[in-house]
């Protein structure tokens, strides 16, 4: 009996890796559709049964919000695929854009223990599939009420990070409202994830379910502008929660950067994104559909960036990248998109002047080529720049894509709020507990510019200790 | 969605309106604008605040009609909508007494200058005001200027009204009389400004001007809007609207208000066919 499991077992693992449905690079590069398709039920159920629902899974541990994996992947199995979605919704409130964006191989499925031996279970791909399949049959569940407690909570930004803790807090019985700079809520999710990579409307539908749980978001709200944090007080907001990301784009300060037609990536994607410039003429705002574009960085906006300017129509898309494909932060699936895609990769290179033409337009940039030296503080192997090494690339848009960094906004209009020298908010521990009494900061603001899950699993733990400042108060 | 209250035409392409927004219109002090979105498919475009009434809960705006999202606006009437506002944005001017202060104002650029002239005047500045506009027709809020002012100057360039000239040499007439001015703000076309501190540049008078690049999300996210002033890259959003002038590179202001070009005029093109004309 129990050999004859363990065959069974044996043989499950054995399946392998279902692979996700694409579109052809040869056609996609013409659309932003969405380049995955997602899983059929047939194979999701084959995928989901390789997982051998371990007694103590590495899995949950790996999630930075506990996501219930082995579970939900049973249900899938079982073909319960409206429970499945509902238990990652227990503890993940946007399990249809973590399904999509975040860094599974660094995270849960680095854990797997199928992963070991043979290729992990694909947990991201079963966690989209699962979402999606509640979404499309328009059964999402709204959580019971909880009975008001009568206390107000602000939440500054409707990133993952602001909408998570808004999400939490009214289950807790607090009266919430977000605000954002905005005319959409998203943050990130909105203004600078492609469409290709992550539907607005995805993000559109899981920000319709926080207002549907009875959170108000009001869009359009520049905090620190039409009202300070210390106004937010006073109209009788209990405590407020800074979730305004690092969305301050870093240039690299080289000659001929403010030159016509070149970007900084919040920019580039924002107007591709947000204001829908890809649809010009029918929506107003322009962007330059360049012939011959550079995107400058090894990340994943930078791939981001360069994937848009090739469906915006360049002949030539590079990535510009001082060191090695190996040391490129960027996730693996997103340089092998690019590569699919016909981007092409210049590395070990760094741009040093961008030449300008007599209308002061980009018309080229001076580069050099570098090697690795000794590796530096971040671990990585230090680009070291030869000499002599440099020749020009001709380009007609660059996108730089090197970082962000904290924007300035809510910081220099709140006295006795700490920040560190980089200009991010200091926060005393995990809980997000700021300088300031009552406030409380996560996401990208505190941490510099990371990713999705963590930002919500932020707003979750500050979720938490707000719940516990106002009970014990 | 917010409300348009009132529409006044001021001349051919310059248009005031009032519209609903009451927390801006508490907030706001002058050298402020807003971020305006027409309807779902718009453009975000930045607009100076004019005035505001917090009683009504409303704000003023001044534009001129120069492509399809201005011209779009000026289609409207009161009592339709706009479908966002985002505001105040930007730093509000810095208002002290100076002593005594020139006001320069070019084309619908005097409607930025306004409250500018309101606040100096109420710290208790003298001002002097110079506005200017191409011809008699096209100059706006003389009356509230005057108003705001303890001396008002008027010059169009083709000499229809007041000095026959640019207001550039009307200041540069105030300085020639000896006159002691402590500090100019100058505000209209780029051109305006540059020539404005190439006059007040050999007698080390202050020179703040307000600079109009293009934006997009205007709360220092993007990176379009940077200029650069005294050799370091700005970002005219969050650091400005206003800068010294002196320190400005209007060569590059110029080049990068000019980016979009051929899209604007196609974008122009595309919404006269539409609605004739
Ligand atoms: C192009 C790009 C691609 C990325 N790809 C991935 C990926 O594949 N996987 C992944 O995990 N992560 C990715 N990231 C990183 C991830 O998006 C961020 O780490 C995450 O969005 C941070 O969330 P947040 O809530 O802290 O801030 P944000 O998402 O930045 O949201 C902050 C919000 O606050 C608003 N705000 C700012 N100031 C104010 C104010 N004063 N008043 C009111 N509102 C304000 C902003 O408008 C914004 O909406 C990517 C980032 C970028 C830019
Ligand atoms: C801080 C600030 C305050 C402003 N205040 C006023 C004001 O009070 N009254 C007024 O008439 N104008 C003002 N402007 C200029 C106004 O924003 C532009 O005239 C408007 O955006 C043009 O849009 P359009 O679609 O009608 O024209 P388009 O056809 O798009 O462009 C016409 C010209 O306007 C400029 N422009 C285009 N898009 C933008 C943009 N997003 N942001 C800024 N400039 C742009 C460019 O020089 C362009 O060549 C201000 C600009 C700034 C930055
Ligand atoms: S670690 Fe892998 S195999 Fe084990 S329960 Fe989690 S997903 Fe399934
Ligand atoms: S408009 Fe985007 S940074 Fe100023």
């Amino acid at each position: 009996m129990e050999a004859e499991e363990k065959k069974a077992k044996e043989k499950r693992v054995k399946v392998p890796r279902q692979k996700m449905p694409e579109q052809d690079p040869k056609v996609r590069i013409h659309n932003f559709d969405e380049v995955p398709f997602g899983y059929t039920e047939e194979i999701a159920i084959t995928e989901a049964k390789r997982c051998i629902q371990c007694k103590e899974p590495g899995c949950i541990e790996g999630c930075p919000v506990e996501v219930n994996i082995p579970a939900f992947v049973r249900l899938i199995t079982e073909g319960n695929f409206i429970e499945a979605g509902r238990t990652i919704k227990e503890t993940n409130s946007l399990p249809a854009v973590c399904g999509r964006v975040c860094p599974q191989e660094d995270q849960c499925e680095k854990v797997c223990v199928l992963g070991k031996k043979w290729e992990p279970v694909a947990i991201g791909r079963l966690e989209r599939f699962a979402a999606d399949y509640e979404r499309e049959k328009g059964q999402v569940s709204i959580p019971e009420w909880a009975t008001p407690i009568g206390k107000k909570v602000a939440v500054v930004g409707a990133g993952p990070s602001g909408l998570t803790i808004a999400g939490d807090l009214v289950k807790l019985g607090y009266e919430v409202t977000i605000f954002e700079a905005l005319h959409k809520a998203g943050g990130v999710l909105v203004y600078g994830i492609p469409e290709f990579r992550l539907p607005k409307r995805i993000v559109e539908a899981e920000v319709d379910y926080v207002r549907k749980m009875g959170v108000k978001i009001e869009t359009n709200a520049v905090i620190g502008r039409v009202k300070t944090v210390d106004e937010l007080f006073a109209e009788g907001f209990a405590a407020v929660y800074l979730g305004v990301g690092a969305g301050a784009p870093v240039f690299m300060n080289i000659q001929g950067e403010n030159l016509s037609g070149i970007y900084s990536a919040n920019e580039y994607l924002t107007r591709s994104n947000l204001m829908k410039a890809y649809l010009f003429p029918e929506y107003d705002t322009p962007i330059v559909r360049g012939k011959n574009c550079a995107v400058i960085g090894g990340g994943n906006v930078a791939m981001d960036s360069v994937r848009t300017a090739l469906r915006l129509g360049a002949e030539n898309a590079y990535i510009i990248y001082r060191r090695t494909e190996v040391e490129m932060p960027a996730r693996i699936e997103e340089v092998h998109h690019a590569k699919e895609e016909g981007v092409q990769f210049k590395l070990l290179t760094n741009p040093v002047e961008y030449l300008g033409d007599e209308n002061g337009w980009v018309r080229g940039m001076r580069c050099q080529r570098m090697e690795l030296g000794e590796p530096d503080e971040s671990g990585r192997r230090r680009p070291v720049p030869i000499e002599g090494s440099e020749y020009v690339v001709d380009v007609d848009t660059v996108v730089v894509a090197v970082g962000t960094m904290a924007n300035p906004i809510v910081p220099a209009t709140t006295p006795g709020l700490e920040t560190n020298r980089r200009g991010y908010i200091i926060t005393k521990d995990e809980t997000g507990k700021t300088s300031r009494e009552g406030i409380y900061a996560g996401g990208d603001i505190v941490t510099g510019s990371a990713t999705v899950i963590l930002a919500m699993g932020a707003g979750k733990k500050a979720a938490r200790a707000i719940h516990e400042y106002l009970s014990s108060g | 969605m917010n409300r348009i209250v009132e529409k006044i035409d001021l001349s051919e392409n310059v248009v005031e309106m009032v519209i609903e927004a009451a927390a801006i219109a508490k907030k706001r002090r002058a050298g402020q604008f807003i971020v305006l979105r027409i309807d779902e498919k718009g453009e975000r475009i930045p607009l100076t605040i004019v005035d505001s009434d917090t009683e009504r809960g409303t704000i003023t705006i001044i534009f001129q009609v120069v492509g399809k999202t201005t011209a779009a606006l000026a289609a409207l009437k009161a009592g339709n909508f706009v479908t966002d506002v985002q505001g105040p944005l930007g730093n509000p001017t810095e208002i002290e007494n100076f002593g005594h202060v020139v006001c320069v104002g070019g084309g619908v650029g005097v409607g930025v200058i306004y409250p500018l002239a309101v606040a100096l005047k109420k710290a208790g500045n003298k001002v002097t005001s110079i506005i200017g506009a191409r011809t008699k027709d096209l100059l706006i809020l003389e009356e509230e200027m005057k108003n705001a002012s303890d001396k008002l100057l008027v010059a169009t360039d083709d000499g229809s009204y007041g000095f026959h000239g640019f207001v550039s040499a009307v200041l540069q007439n105030l300085i020639d009389a000896k006159e002691k001015i402590d500090r100019v703000f100058a505000i209209g076309p780029v051109p305006m400004m540059r020539v404005i501190c190439n006059v007040t540049r050999p007698y080390g008078i202050k020179t703040i001007v307000s600079l109009n690049p293009i934006m997009v999300d205007a709360t220092g996210m993007c990176g379009a809007c940077r200029v650069s002033v005294g050799g370091q890259t700005r970002f005219t959003c969050v650091d400005g609207p206003e800068f010294d002038g002196h320190d400005v590179d209007f060569d590059l202001l110029t080049s990068r208000l000019r980016m979009y070009l051929s899209q604007e005029k196609e974008a122009m093109e595309r919404y006269r066919c539409a609605h004739g004309g």
